[in-house]
């Protein structure tokens, strides 16, 4: 299968949002994860829900919501712009709106994770003289990794076909925020490009699949580690 | 020495036990849902937050305040020097048996460890198990191993929630001849909670009696 050079870079530059995705959103996906399985606090039904709406919004919107704010005349858009920094239609706002569709499910992996932890292996690790924190670092994380990698590749898989708020809040310009899923939409606008449209559908695919079968050996490698079944 | 002053509402369980604790080795007896976990966890710190809501309650631990509503005192569980042990041992999977045992150990200053793991590690024959991980030990090896962990942590005072019930009368009788030592030995006193009375005959400590939320010394 060959690609031209503008495919190759819808191809680098999708596996460069979603890795960028993935690797921001860790550390926001793990704390909201632990804030919602182990706190209780006053909002938390509301925080969960603003953290899931993204799952159930049309694409568009979040997208729509991302422009109003980042826009050069939003009210996030505006201060970053005075530093030369722009994020609507730059690459870097294809991470950010990836970011927001893929944290719901990034956050639900690890937090389901940390919901069948045997909560009293914490306890023993303080009983031994850890404080929270140190057990959260040699207790709590390494037992979770199994929902932190399933959430990664979860993230990376949405993020690959993230569509609608991506074109949304970025555009679709070649070389610059033009990913596969964008490429796939504008092959097929084209009358002439059905086997393109096919290649970087089959290419997707195959991405996709490659990431969650890694996924999933790495899942059943860490379960094995800890002597759990494999599922 | 323990002493403590505990009122607690669970739903429609209550709790209401005070108790001075003067014995190397002290036994509590008493039938599933009596109170005595509860117990066990209120002292080492596990349910602050209810206690907290109970609004009332004191724990001193050897003339140090571990827990004083009135006053505002509440020490965090890994500051009590409380050693707890369950009856599956709670090792953690992701770390070899060497690593379960330093976990705490390691955690001490030098002058507040009070035990060599090498000796503790002889004691409790453990030495072959060393590099393997807790999937691979037997319910009387995890036993041996948390025991190991637990006390290397040099804890004022050792609880002990069932610890034994699981494991057949062979692999129980050594472990209970070994908990019998420790205040002697390593100067840790025990508390002890089981439903089985043959376990008070060996350890031969004080006995109390828990029983709908209440604490009654009957030996």
């Amino acid at each position: 299968m060959t690609l031209s050079p503008d495919e190759y870079q819808a191809l680098w530059l999708s596996v460069k949002v979603a890795t960028w995705c993935v690797l921001l959103g860790l550390i926001p996906a793990i704390g909201l994860a632990w804030l919602l399985a182990r706190c209780e606090f006053w909002g938390k039904s509301l925080v969960e829900a603003l953290v899931m709406l993204p799952l159930v919004l049309p694409p568009v919107v979040p997208g729509y919501l991302l422009l109003l704010l980042f826009g050069r005349q939003g009210a996030i858009g505006a201060w970053l712009d005075q530093y030369g920094i722009q994020v609507a239609f730059h690459w870097t706002g294809a991470v950010l709106a990836s970011l927001v569709m893929c944290l719901p499910l990034f956050v639900q992996s690890i937090r389901l994770s940390l919901q069948q932890q045997d909560i009293r292996l914490e306890q023993a690790a303080q009983l031994l003289g850890a404080s929270r924190l140190r057990v959260f670092f040699t207790v709590t994380l390494p037992l979770c990794w199994s929902g932190i990698l399933v959430g990664a590749v979860l993230a990376f898989g949405r993020s690959l076909g993230e569509f609608g708020a991506t074109i949304t809040f970025v555009g679709n310009i070649n070389g610059e925020t033009r990913t596969l899923p964008l490429a796939i939409y504008s092959a097929i606008q084209n009358p002439a490009g059905e086997a393109l449209a096919l290649r970087l559908i089959a290419l997707s695919v195959l991405m996709a699949l490659a990431a969650l079968l890694l996924g999933n050996w790495l899942n059943q490698r860490h379960q094995s580690r800890l002597g759990h079944r494999h599922a | 020495m323990l002493e403590f002053d505990l009122k607690l509402r669970r739903g429609e369980f209550e709790l209401d036990m005070q108790a001075q604790m003067h014995q190397p080795i002290t036994l509590i007896l008493g039938a599933s849902g009596s109170g005595k976990s509860t117990l066990l966890a209120l002292l080492a710190g596990l349910l602050n937050a209810e206690l907290l809501k109970a609004r009332y309650g004191q724990i001193h631990l050897n003339q140090r305040v571990l827990f004083d509503h009135q006053n505002s005192i509440n020490q965090p569980s890994h500051l009590r020097r409380i050693g707890l042990m369950w009856q599956d041992g709670q090792l953690f999977p992701h770390l070899n048996v060497q690593q379960n045992i330093e976990y705490g150990y390691r955690l001490l200053k030098p002058e507040q460890r009070k035990i060599q793991p090498k000796q503790l590690i002889e004691l409790l024959d453990i030495g072959h198990l060393l590099q393997r991980r807790p999937r691979h030990l037997s319910g009387g090896e995890k036993q041996r191993v948390a025991l190991c962990r637990t006390l290397l942590a040099s804890p004022e005072l050792l609880l002990l929630d069932e610890p034994l019930t699981a494991l057949n009368p062979s692999l129980k009788q050594p472990i209970l001849g070994f908990l019998k030592t420790i205040p002697t030995q390593f100067g840790i006193p025990l508390l002890y909670v089981t439903h089985q009375l043959e376990d008070c005959e060996v350890l031969a400590g004080e006995v109390w009696q828990c029983s709908a939320g209440r604490l009654v010394l009957i030996h």
